[in-house]
């Protein structure tokens, strides 16, 4: 009975202790932001890695996301004659829900995997204890600027993938299937509101949050050396994924 | 500064790893804390410097127990020590000369090029020239210690720690890295905490040395009194001799 209850509460217990650690490093990710020293030239060189780095991969997946939705919506709208309604339906799609996930599935695939990496070989190297023998927070001078990138510059990406993506909507939808671009354009206006976009960006800015804590937080409690970073960076991928579209759900459900 | 262990156990999980450790370590001089592969030297090490606290007993810094300090007061703490670790540590995004200013920038206003001239003061005190411009990538391991030295130095620490620093080098890379300890040691006039399973290289530099083995110092005193000690557990370290019976 006692080696059942063990078998069956360690994972419990391992979730609880996990989830506890991932708070306090939150916390303490929270309190460094308002404390000095403050870098801000740390903070801008995360900023450039997770925003302009993952420029080019978000407006690719971002225009190919509103081209293919825009055939998709198209052959489906046709069959009741609602072709009228695909620049409303891509630029929807875009602003309120592919635009954030896509955009955060894509930098976390980037940049929290690379945080977990970068982090986890420093906690291996003992260069995380090097920093604190030298009276450096390391929450402060590795995780908070990566937290902060994240929080900012998701916004900032998905409204560009929004933008790209209708534009590749239009492309397609107005050059390739000949749908007509003033109706294209009215059908936008008429049903698409400023909230759709805010919302997405909302949603977007904890996604961000999401993937770059995860990131960090893989990479900080890295344990065992070269294996030890590989399954820290694919855990992160992974974990900071399914909270994505899990957390998005509950968001969308929520927001709109 | 003096160092004072009163006491100290640790254990992770059901393994004890320290128990009921005393030592001192004296002021301005070298001692090398020798002691078994995974006999817990580097953890004694890290509690020294606050990296690791101890379940139960005192750390004492100049009379402060620094075990019991908030990690704002022990980073105050810190800035006295500098600490050389096994593979240097250095931070690998960064060229040599930005791993050594990089304690400089931390705590110290200067000026661009005061803070060049301090760093090529100390990299000169440890035998390099020319290299503030490489990437740690590009350094031999000898070269990575003696950088890491450098950064240890830049604040001018009055305790200097160093986990292992000759394995994985070459005799003559030892012997530089051992000359460059004492020489350290005379002109900084800190003090050193060296941790060594490289016995000659312990005889060569040690003021004091400290046998721990089981989580407990079992022996400490001159190098002279080390090689004229009967405790079998050290002989069988110092001698190099395999026994069975005391594993």
């Amino acid at each position: 009975m006692i080696k059942f209850l063990e078998f069956t509460g360690r994972p419990f217990i391992l979730l609880i202790e996990e989830f506890g650690k991932i708070l306090r490093l939150f916390l303490s990710t929270v309190s460094w932001l308002f404390r000095p020293p403050f870098r801000i030239h740390v903070i801008f060189k995360q900023m450039e890695f997770v925003g302009v780095g993952s420029l080019p991969v978000v407006l690719i997946t971002g225009a190919f996301t509103g081209m293919v939705l825009a055939i998709q919506t198209y052959y489906g709208f046709k069959m009741f004659g609602g072709e009228s309604l695909v620049g409303a339906i891509v630029a929807l799609s875009m602003t309120r829900e592919l635009g954030p996930a896509i955009t955060a599935l894509m930098v976390t695939g980037r940049t929290g995997s690379s945080m977990a990496a970068e982090i986890g070989t420093m906690r291996v190297t003992e260069q995380i204890d090097a920093l604190y023998t030298m009276s450096v927070s390391p929450v402060q001078y590795l995780i908070m600027p990566r937290v902060l990138a994240g929080i900012v510059m998701l916004p900032i990406l998905t409204v560009t993938s929004d933008f790209i993506g209708i534009l590749g909507g239009y492309f397609v939808g107005v050059h390739v299937l000949k749908v007509n671009s003033g109706i294209f354009i009215a059908r936008i206006i008429e049903f698409v509101s400023i909230y759709d976009v805010f919302n997405g960006l909302i949603k977007s800015a904890f996604f961000g949050f999401i993937l770059s804590l995860v990131g960090c937080y893989k990479g900080f409690y890295t344990t065992g050396g070269a294996a030890g970073v590989g399954r820290a960076t694919t855990q992160a991928v992974v974990y900071a994924s399914v909270s994505i579209l899990i957390s998005d759900y509950f968001l969308t459900a929520i927001m709109f | 500064m003096k160092i004072t262990l009163e006491n100290i156990s640790k254990s992770f999980g059901r393994q004890k790893v320290l128990d009921e450790l005393n030592l001192t370590l004296e002021s301005k001089k070298i001692t090398v804390i020798i002691g078994q592969s995974g006999g817990g030297k580097s953890v004694l090490l890290k509690h020294i410097i606050g990296l690791v606290k101890p379940d139960s007993g005192r750390i004492l810094v100049d009379g402060i127990d620094i075990s019991t300090l908030n990690e704002a007061e022990l980073n105050e703490t810190r800035k006295y020590f500098g600490m050389l670790f096994q593979d240097a540590a250095l931070f690998d995004s960064m060229t040599v000369g930005e791993n050594v200013a990089f304690p400089l920038k931390e705590h110290r206003q200067l000026s661009k090029k005061e803070m060049k001239q301090i760093v090529t003061e100390k990299l000169l005190q440890v035998g390099l020239t020319d290299i503030t411009e490489k990437m740690p990538s590009e350094l031999s391991g000898g070269m990575r210690k003696r950088v890491g030295l450098a950064r240890a130095l830049a604040l001018d620490p009055k305790i200097i720690l160093f986990d292992e620093p000759t394995t994985g080098l070459d005799p003559i890379m030892c012997d530089a890295i051992d000359r460059l300890i004492v020489e350290t040691q005379q002109n900084t006039g800190s003090t050193c905490v060296v941790i060594s399973h490289d016995i000659e290289s312990t005889f060569k530099i040690a003021h004091k040395i400290a046998m721990l083995y089981k989580g407990k110092i079992i022996a400490y005193g001159t190098p002279e009194d080390i090689r004229s000690s009967n405790n079998p557990a050290l002989r069988q370290f110092v001698e190099c001799k395999f026994n069975p019976d005391t594993v």
